[in-house]
């Protein structure tokens, strides 16, 4: 645990909780991009180069404008009146430090069961590129085929309806 | 002595470096390189914004700037002065943060791009496994800036601006990856020092540059294409179309931070052509195999130039496209083409080396190309050229 990663989670959980506590919603997505940039540098931090430019490249890239746009075109960037704050807050915070348990609960059960410090693997992109090419081809085919068919049939739904008999 | 000219930046490097104790040495390198590229290009673009006013009065048929030192040449200092005393305006609605922001945000991530560019032989800050991907990375971020600029001035206009802007850089993201690809097909590696080796060699005193192959040339144009509309220049400037939006997404912002969303363009215009020349023109190679005694940065930034010069002669003669024809452009002819150069690409890893490949690979593309303009052309889509005047 180094300087640098204590340095990359507190921007990463202040990108996280920024995102939840502003009021602007165009703010919140700026906010959450932040966390996203942070996750990108925590995976460079551990030399897992791929992870880390593809994290930049598809989220910051590509889901951040997505969720911009999307504010934009529904319902505008104005704060409600009465607060942006759900009414089953106190709910929602307990759904959410039980998973957090669970998940924490899992992490520190497993620590022990893994065999002590072993030095990282050095993955370079072109191995997971041959991996990827090689030996996992046929799940990357499917998730391409399911991806397109997804773009198709968000360009049929957005379509205009001809007019008149067919 | 060619070999000291070669390689003149980094023994100069190496020298100011060695003053240094040996545990500053390499923070210290890495600064200095840094540095360099900050004064660099920069200055550049300064001389840049005078060629490029020249060039385009040139082209109408008008002087350009003449007024400031000779021939004009001292008119961006002029303007660098001006645009540091100007009175900053922040609109009165405008989201103040964010619109700070917008500029810095953007300028950053465009000169991140840099780091991994070889600009000579030896020259590249960081020469990074996956070089091209952080790259992209880095360019896919600047979208998310110029959305900042639009949305927080709290104008119709620069919000319109943004829209268009991130539109069509999104749009024209997407072949400009697939061409960039096929050269990592071929080549077999997302290193950019690996990909400029790759084309590093000569025969009968000709370089081995990818742009002349096929699919080489073929990718280039659609790059051209792809990289003229990602820095939103002529003619695909739409995004800050004088005649509808006034001046796009950075409308609202006057002073020093508009020069700074002025610098940014050109410096992803600089990087931007400067990876081009990396993956298609050789990189910091010679074009002649008797020019290799001249030193490989002058390639680099010749071939970086002469980019910029077609830029500008671009903006001076094409007319600006519309929103849908943008559109359907990038969608419907550009993306179609990268994916058939995808596929010859593959074509031609495969075939081996001899003069078969050549003739498939030609062909294909040929017949595409052509096949599409005389489809296109009976179906009466594309005439001969008409005009009306005002009666």
């Amino acid at each position: 645990m180094s300087f640098v990663f204590y340095v990359l989670a507190a921007l990463t959980v202040a990108g996280g909780l920024a995102a939840m506590l502003l009021k602007n919603t165009v703010h919140c997505a700026l906010a959450l991009t932040v966390a996203f940039a942070g996750l990108a540098l925590l995976f460079l931090e551990l030399d897992a180069q791929f992870a880390g430019f593809a994290q930049i490249l598809v989220y910051i890239g590509a889901v951040a404008i997505l969720v911009v746009f999307a504010i934009l075109l529904t319902r505008g960037s104005e704060t409600p009146k009465d607060g942006v704050f759900s009414h089953t807050w106190l709910a929602g915070l307990a759904v959410a430090a039980a998973v957090f348990a669970v998940l924490g609960w899992a992490v520190l059960q497993a620590a022990p069961l893994l065999p002590g410090a072993s030095p990282a693997p050095v993955v370079t992109v072109q191995q997971i590129g041959d991996a990827l090419m090689g030996r996992y081809v046929l799940p990357l085919e499917i998730a391409g085929v399911l991806l397109t068919a997804a773009m198709i049939g968000a360009v049929i739904v957005a379509l205009h309806e001809k007019e008149g008999p067919k | 002595m060619i070999k000291t000219l070669d390689q003149i930046f980094v023994l100069l490097k190496e020298w100011l470096v060695g003053y240094l104790p040996a545990s500053w040495q390499p923070v210290a390198g890495v600064l200095l390189s840094v540095a360099a590229i900050v004064c660099l290009f920069p200055a550049l673009f300064a001389l840049t914004t005078v060629f490029e006013r020249k060039g385009l009065g040139r082209i109408q048929n008008r002087l350009g700037p003449n007024r400031v030192g000779p021939f004009g040449f001292f008119q961006p200092v002029a303007d660098g002065i001006k645009s540091l005393t100007k009175e900053d305006i922040v609109p009165f609605s405008a989201d103040a943060a964010v619109h700070f922001l917008a500029p810095v945000v953007l300028v950053v991530a465009v000169f991140m791009g840099f780091a991994v560019l070889p600009m000579g032989r030896n020259m590249v800050l960081v020469d990074m496994d996956a070089g091209l991907l952080f790259y992209f990375a880095m360019g896919a971020s600047t979208e998310l800036s110029v959305f900042m600029a639009g949305w927080s001035s709290r104008n119709k206009y620069s919000l319109l601006g943004a829209m268009r802007a991130v539109a069509q850089m999104i749009s024209y993201e997407v072949p400009l990856l697939l061409s960039s690809v096929t050269v990592v097909m071929i080549a077999g590696s997302l290193s950019l020092t690996k990909i400029v080796e790759a084309q590093s060699g000569y025969s009968w005193g000709l370089p081995h540059w990818y742009i002349f192959t096929p699919w080489g040339f073929a990718g280039f144009l659609m790059y051209a294409i792809a990289t003229t509309a990602e820095t939103n220049r002529s003619p695909f400037d739409l995004p800050e179309g004088e005649s509808e939006l006034v001046a796009g997404y950075h409308t609202e912002y006057s002073g020093f931070k508009f020069a700074l969303f002025f610098l940014g363009e050109y410096l992803a215009m600089f990087s931007i052509s400067g990876l081009g020349t990396t993956l298609f023109l050789g990189g910091w190679s010679a074009p002649f195999l008797f020019l290799t005694w001249v030193p490989s940065w002058f390639w680099f930034f010749s071939k970086l130039m002469l980019s910029i010069f077609v830029f500008i002669w671009m903006r001076g003669t094409l007319p600006r496209l519309r929103q849908d024809q943008l559109m359907n452009f990038a969608w419907k002819f550009v993306l179609p083409m990268c994916l058939l150069n995808l596929m010859v690409a593959a074509l031609w890893r495969f075939l081996g080396d001899g003069w078969l490949r050549w003739v498939i690979c030609s062909a294909i593309l040929l017949a595409a190309y052509v096949g599409l303009g005389l489809g296109e052309l009976r179906r009466g889509k594309i005439g001969p050229r008409s005009y009306r005047y005002a009666e």
